[in-house]
């Protein structure tokens, strides 16, 4: 009995160990990843206080702080927040919902392939942002020409990607689904579209990387809200911070929606077989 | 379940692969083909799996010519063929319709038969390729096909566990009496299992010999009586040509 007991107690040590060092090495993860990004801010800051550089060429960084919280305390901020992330969302979903259905029927039917592949291609040999000036004239400056130009930014890696997945998938893997007599629905169903989800997801977070190249794009085209506007105004009223503290919003928000599709890409690809490196 | 091949002749790209071949397999009966690689073997048991239906001659199972995958042949290939996206729970039922609780409750039995109890939730990846042939060979069996195409299903696994799971395919066969049409290139593995053995050779794959083991399982893997058919068999490919 008390040998159970002591037992029991080692694992239990034995386990709260493990949590430790879990928890230890996301700490240690953070803090490496942190003395960069904390040493080039505080350089910064000391050689704009020495004034080394000029400030109306470059801020220091507690002048970008101040005027983000000038804007925030106004409302203004997240008024423009909310219409660039609402654009880039938009055109996300535009875009996405119209390579999918291009990327299944050519992955599935070679006709398709034949009839739309070709011209797809064309169309991705013109780089993207020379359709703005077109967009805007066929549009106008309002929102569904800003949506439309992300949506074609983000078109072309879902589709690329899907449609790369789809045709790679393992012919023995569908051996195995004939063999269970699985209709051609229920192969796609089951085997070919799980079998693309890594290659979507790939697709799904370059797509959503360029979305928000071209927001900006789009809202330096022309536009009264929105951080790209943001970058307009701190232009044309020769004020540095309010660029920057554009171009730090957008960085973060970027990175956040990323980190989001990362999590839902880890929580569904859980079953991957991934190279993992050592520490 | 009887199967009978007719004059089964296949040609890759103007090639015969395999050239006139005529079997007939009795119900519960466990025939071998072996021969050396490249004779055709796997193309013939694709033929009879109806995975490839570009052959010529007729394959009947139980008296009916087949056009495709018949509903109760079961097919273990020599990779596990796992689906990476689901756990071993769900890669056993993944062949098998019917009421939730019911294919549950058969994947259960089927996974405590093949020693798989506890494994139920990892994935393929986290799997050793012994128990990743297991759960290949549970999967095969739930739906319970009365033919059961092996294409060297074990050539891939370091000796014990293959002799293990040769056992384990001995105690299916006891249990259900499963007809099976077992591709080996493993002389061993076709004596300790089978009951007839059918020799290929050449290109085209041709049958040169048939040879009916009539010891009983479970066999002694080192009889004596063994290399009397090794050497039989050994002879019968002559390898001095
Ligand atoms: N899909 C295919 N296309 C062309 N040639 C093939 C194909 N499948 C098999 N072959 C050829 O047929 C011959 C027999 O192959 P296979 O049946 O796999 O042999 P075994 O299983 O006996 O080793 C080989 O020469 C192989 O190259
Ligand atoms: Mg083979």
């Amino acid at each position: 009995m008390a040998k159970t007991n002591t037992e029991i107690k080692a694992r239990y040590a034995m386990k709260v160990s493990a949590d430790h060092k879990k928890i230890w090495s996301s700490f240690e993860r953070l803090l490496l990843g942190s003395i960069l990004p904390i040493a080039l801010i505080i350089t910064w800051e000391i050689v704009s206080q020495l004034g080394w550089v000029e400030s109306y060429q470059l801020p220091a960084p507690t002048a970008i702080l101040a005027r983000l919280t000038e804007l925030a305390s106004s409302g203004e901020l997240t008024q423009h927040i909310y219409i660039t992330v609402y654009r880039v969302f938009a055109g996300f979903l535009l875009g996405t919902g119209i390579a999918v259905i291009f990327a299944l029927l050519v992955g599935f039917l070679k006709k398709a392939e034949y009839v739309f592949d070709p011209i797809i291609q064309a169309f991705r040999s013109i780089p993207s942002l020379a359709w703005v000036p077109l967009f805007i004239l066929w549009m106008g400056i309002g929102e569904s020409s800003k949506i439309t130009m992300i949506a074609v930014g983000v078109f072309f890696p879902v589709y690329l990607n899907l449609v790369s997945g789809i045709l790679t998938v393992d012919r023995k893997l569908i051996e195995v689904g004939r063999m269970y007599q699985l209709s051609l629905f229920q192969q796609i169903y089951r085997i070919i579209l799980p079998a693309t989800l890594p290659s979507f997801l790939v697709g799904l977070r370059s797509g959503l990387g360029l979305g928000w190249m071209f927001v900006v794009a789009a809202e330096l085209m022309g536009a009264s809200q929105g951080l790209g506007y943001l970058l307009v105004l701190g232009q044309n009223t020769l004020a540095p911070e309010t660029i920057l503290a554009s171009i730090i919003l957008f960085a973060i928000i970027g990175k956040l929606s990323d980190w989001l599709l990362k999590v839902l890409e880890s929580r569904l690809l859980r079953w991957q077989d991934r190279f993992e490196r050592g520490s | 379940m009887t199967l009978v091949l007719e004059n089964i002749s296949r040609r890759f790209a103007d090639v015969d692969v395999i050239k006139d071949i005529s079997l007939s397999v009795e119900k519960g009966e466990i025939v071998g083909l072996l021969g050396t690689s490249g004779c055709g073997k796997s193309t013939l048991l694709r033929a009879i799996s109806g995975l490839d239906q570009d052959y010529r001659g007729t394959i009947a199972i139980n008296g009916q010519v087949i056009q495709g995958v018949h509903a109760t042949t079961g097919f273990i290939f020599q990779e596990p063929r796992l689906l990476p996206w689901l756990t071993v729970q769900d890669n056993i039922t993944f062949g098998i319709k019917g009421k939730q609780q019911a294919v549950f409750d058969r994947a259960k039995r089927f996974i405590e038969y093949v020693g798989l109890t506890g494994k139920e939730n990892l994935y393929p990846r986290q799997l050793s390729g012994g128990m990743a042939q297991r759960v290949a060979i549970a999967r095969a069996l739930v739906t319970s096909p009365e033919i059961l195409l092996l294409d060297e299903p074990f050539s891939a696994l370091d000796a014990f566990t293959k002799m293990q799971l040769q056992d384990l395919l001995l105690e299916i066969w006891e249990k259900y009496q499963t007809t099976m049409v077992l591709v080996t290139h493993d002389i061993d593995e076709a004596l300790y299992l089978c009951d007839r053995i059918v020799v290929l050779r050449d290109q085209p794959g041709r049958i040169i010999k048939t040879i009916r083991v009539e010891q009983q399982h479970p066999r002694n893997r080192g009889s004596v009586e063994f290399a009397h058919y090794k050497t039989d068999i050994l002879n019968q490919l002559d390898f001095s040509q």
